[in-house]
């Protein structure tokens, strides 16, 4: 088993505005292995995005503002450090893939020299050296002739590609955790199996720890080795993949597998889940997930449920489980 | 019409008119004007029979003095204050800011520059009120030009800067780990600089027309003064010498921004978008 | 970069309730401050007399505003040393009162920039449509005209007209019309240009629609939102460069007054009789600054996407 590289406990984080608290990340805990994908999975505005970047403490000021818990990383927790060493630690420890490949490259400058920035910043290497690594993280991610990319601005890459050097400017520095969010929804499902292939690829060479963020189950199902299932700031499950998908205990959980066609079932209509999310702005007491959910009791309305381990490495927060 | 008296005779008008090249058909004058332009002759003043290139020659010294000056203090100080403002949004320094562009915008620049007058000269009396010559004499001249210069500027530096701030490359600067110095700086900047650019040929504008009202308000013996003068004593050659001048001047700058787009922004440079 | 929240308490809902009500009387007042300001601008401009109803008698302004007295030259605003209520805001070289100069001032700029704006909206917003909808060559060389208009300066061509035709009131609208024309038809083209590419331009396009009825019938009322807001805003514009015009002698002249030519008559004497340049430049603060806010307001409500500040 191996080491555990990322331990989120009880992390709150809300933004304040004009109308009020919104409260994005309602406590919420995990864990990440070295060398796992761990997948964090929900509806838009459910919160993930939010957690991937309360780790990195890069929300956007001065509304977003982590309120409570504990986000710790080989032993040190970040919420405790100073900015200069959470600086260091972006980057070089920590590194996050954005959404869109189109807009997260700075269109002014060559992409060797944004790839080379990170490694100038955190490794201080001399200049042919860093060169080498450039081109390294660009084969790595599966670049044909890297050497000849480096002076290539990215308005003459294909979208797929671009999204490669965001991938090579996020593991230049060799990262022990990789937050991807949702780098695939962008891309065209042909490249989305290929991309998909790179990351399992690029864990094997460097054991690095990969946060996935997605809303995709087919992904999920892809690549990830833990899932955790998320609903208006909170987890509501955690699981392997595999037992995600087999033995869902969370009724959220199994109406999201439900959800998704599939081509070797003919269904009539495809399903989906009554209403909306709450807003977060006034959230129900008891668990977010009551009013629309098609086994609530009671009790689901009045209290939020406890999570509760039931199996090897599975949790849930649910009144129907004990 | 201009030189007619009520004594003239009409041999008079008629000599007069030969000379000045009147009785040529109009086409005929309009060549000979231009290539007596592009030769450098922009004609003789109706004043002061001198040729108007060599009074505007003798004025331009002056008036570059004025406005290069002005224009760079200006320009660096718009773009500081921009970035500052857009980057500490919403703090007291930003609020100076915008206040500062407000009040830029709205107050007609001779006036704020009488009122200085009255302020700095008349009641204070530490600078000079008119004139050309030492550093104190470029005060407030070179502040009049900013009030022309610096509102408009600041404001598009400001908005830019906060356009580009949003942006998802930006964020993926700070992903990185680089100190916010270089994220402002070095990728911030560069791309907020590029519509900035584009009104760079109002700049100019508005660099020619202070230039005349700071000239006018600050008796700064340069071209804008003396197209002033050339205007109350209907001196017409004079004012379409410089006239031309400055819409050559004009087209040259659209030339120049151009080329400056093209070197700033790299998709510009390949056109293959 | 982020800071963890000091003490959560501070950020109550009530405050949070009451901020959001200030920002909103703040709002409203933003419009209704300068809109007031315009409207007695406007009410001053057409009561300063009645003598276009035939009644020369009946003014607003305390005194006829050429009319001289060399008894009462020079007196301060009323409330310095020598000055009296009887000239509120003091008298000028030649003893006209600077109050009722002001006022009939206000005519001088209202109609100017009334009458350069409608010409030049009118102008920019055709020839914007054309260019923004026709694309292509037409596109081309309307631009590299705009442009090169943009970039002369207006003060400039108006020395060149009055050099020519004398200073006066046809000449600073003539002046600020042949170049005013421009920054609409960039605005009114960028419009346009995204509008051409909507479906139900599209859809115009299949039915079979001809051009000229695609740009008037579908073109033209999408761009009325960021046209009025350009007008507003260009008031301000417009009377700055009319003072300016004025002041330096090309605009309207003496004994008429225009607040441009009423602060360059008090230059010489700004060291004995200050007032004489202030208050008219007091006047056109007030008056562009009132149209920028509300210009500003009006594009905040209708369109937020132009926002500057």
């Amino acid at each position: 088993m191996s080491d555990v590289i990322l331990q989120v406990e009880d992390l709150h984080t809300s933004f304040f505005t004009r109308a009020g608290e919104v409260k994005a990340v309602d406590g919420i805990s995990f864990y990440v292995r070295e060398g796992e994908t761990f997948g964090l999975v929900g509806e838009s505005a459910c919160g993930k995005t939010v957690t991937g970047l309360s780790i990195l403490r890069l929300l956007p000021e001065p509304a977003g503002i982590i309120v409570g818990g504990k986000i710790i990383l080989e032993g040190k927790n970040l919420l405790e450090l100073s900015k200069k060493e959470m600086r260091e630690i972006r980057g070089e420890k920590i590194s996050m893939i954005l959404q869109d490949p189109m807009t997260s490259l700075n269109p002014v400058y060559t992409v060797g020299d944004q790839i080379g920035e990170s490694v100038r910043q955190h490794q201080h290497l001399p200049d042919d050296m860093v060169e080498t690594e450039v081109v390294s993280a660009l084969r790595l991610l599966g670049i044909p002739a890297p050497e000849s990319r480096l002076h290539d601005y990215p308005f003459q890459m294909s979208g797929g590609m671009r999204q490669r050097v965001v991938g090579s400017i996020a593991m230049s520095c060799r990262p022990r955790l990789l937050i991807a969010d949702e780098p695939t929804t962008a891309l065209d499902a042909t490249i989305q199996a290929q991309y998909l292939a790179l990351f399992r690829d690029i864990q094997k060479q460097t054991d690095v720890a990969i946060i996935f963020i997605t809303h995709d189950f087919g992904v999920v199902a892809s690549i990830c080795h833990r899932v955790a299932v998320m609903y208006a700031g909170k987890i509501m499950e955690t699981a392997s993949t595999s037992t995600i998908f087999k033995t869902p205990k969370h009724p959220y959980t199994s109406a999201l597998i439900h959800s998704v066609p599939r081509l070797d079932r003919k269904d009539d209509r495809l399903y989906s889940i009554e209403g909306q999310p709450p807003s977060l702005l006034n959230l129900p007491p008891g668990c977010r997930f009551a009013p629309r959910c098609p086994d609530v009791q009671d009790v689901c309305h009045k209290q939020q449920p406890p999570e509760v381990e039931i199996g090897e490495g599975h949790t849930v927060s649910c009144w129907k489980v004990k | 019409m201009l030189f007619r008296t009520s004594m003239s005779t009409e041999e008079d008008i008629a000599r007069i008119r030969a000379n000045l090249g009147l009785d040529k058909p109009i086409y005929e004058q309009y060549w000979i004007f231009l290539s007596n332009a592009l030769q450098g002759d922009l004609g003789e003043s109706l004043v002061k029979d001198r040729p108007v290139t060599e009074m505007i020659w003798e004025r331009l010294p002056n008036t570059l003095k004025l406005a290069v000056s002005s224009f760079l203090i200006s320009m660096i100080a718009a773009f500081m204050l921009g970035v500052l403002g857009a980057t500490r949004r919403d703090t007291f320094l930003d609020n100076g800011v915008k206040f500062i562009a407000i009040l830029g915008q709205a107050l007609p620049g001779f006036w704020v520059a009488i009122m200085a007058i009255l302020v700095f000269s008349v009641y204070w009396q530490v600078l000079p009120p008119y004139g050309l010559g030492g550093p104190s004499h470029y005060v407030l001249p070179v502040v009049t030009m900013a009030f022309f210069l610096l509102p408009g500027m600041m404001r598009l530096v400001r908005s830019s800067m906060l356009d580009v701030l949003d942006s998802e490359y930006i964020k993926l600067a700070r992903i990185k780990g680089l100190p916010e110095r270089v994220v402002i700086w070095k990728h911030a900047l560069r791309n907020a600089l590029i519509a900035p650019l584009t009104v760079a040929g109002m700049i100019f504008a508005m660099l020619i027309t202070g230039a005349v009202i700071t000239e006018q308000v600050f008796a700064w013996p340069g071209v804008g003064r003396l197209s002033i003068e050339a205007l109350v004593s209907r001196d017409f050659p004079v004012v379409q010498g410089i006239t031309i001048m400055v819409a050559v001047v004009v087209l040259a700058i659209n030339l120049l921004v151009d080329i400056a787009y093209a070197y700033i922004d790299p998709r510009i440079r390949y056109q293959q978008m | 970069m982020q800071n963890i929240a000091p003490n959560i308490e501070a950020i109550s809902g009530t405050k949070v309730a009451a901020g959001v009500k200030r920002v909103r009387i703040v709002r409203q007042l933003t419009l209704i401050i300068p809109a007031i300001v315009l409207f007695l601008l406007v009410l001053a401009a057409i009561f300063a007399d009645l003598s276009w109803l035939g009644l020369p008698d009946v003014r607003l302004a305390p005194y006829d505003p050429v009319k001289i007295s060399m008894s009462e030259r020079f007196l301060p605003p009323f409330w310095a040393e020598e000055g009296s209520t009887a000239h509120i805001l003091g008298t000028d070289n030649i003893g006209r009162d600077i109050l009722s100069r002001v006022i009939y001032g206000s005519r001088i700029s209202l109609s100017v920039s009334l009458l350069v704006i409608v010409i030049t909206a009118g102008v920019g917003t055709v020839l914007g449509i054309i260019a923004g909808y026709l694309g292509g060559r037409t596109d081309g060389f309307l631009m590299r005209v705009t442009d090169v208009s943009l970039s002369f300066p207006p003060i400039l061509l108006a020395l060149l007209l009055a050099a020519t035709m004398g200073p006066g009131y046809w000449t600073i609208v003539l002046a600020l019309s042949i170049l005013g024309w421009a920054p609409y038809a960039r605005l009114i083209r960028g419009e346009a240009l995204r509008l051409r590419e909507e479906d139900f331009v599209g859809q115009a396009r299949i039915i079979g629609a001809s051009p000229i009825r695609i740009m008037v019938r579908h073109v033209f009322p999408n761009i009325i939102n960021p046209l009025i807001i350009m007008m507003t805003l260009s008031v301000g514009m417009v009377i700055l460069t009319e003072a300016a015009l004025s002041y330096l002698g090309a605009g309207i002249p003496p004994p008429n007054p225009s607040w441009g030519n009423m602060v360059n008559d008090g230059r010489s004497y700004i060291d004995t009789a200050w007032w004489i340049s202030t208050f008219p430049g007091v006047a056109i603060g007030l008056v562009v600054l009132s149209g920028n806010f509300m210009g500003d307001w009006l594009r905040d409500t209708m369109d937020p996407r132009l926002r500057q500040l």
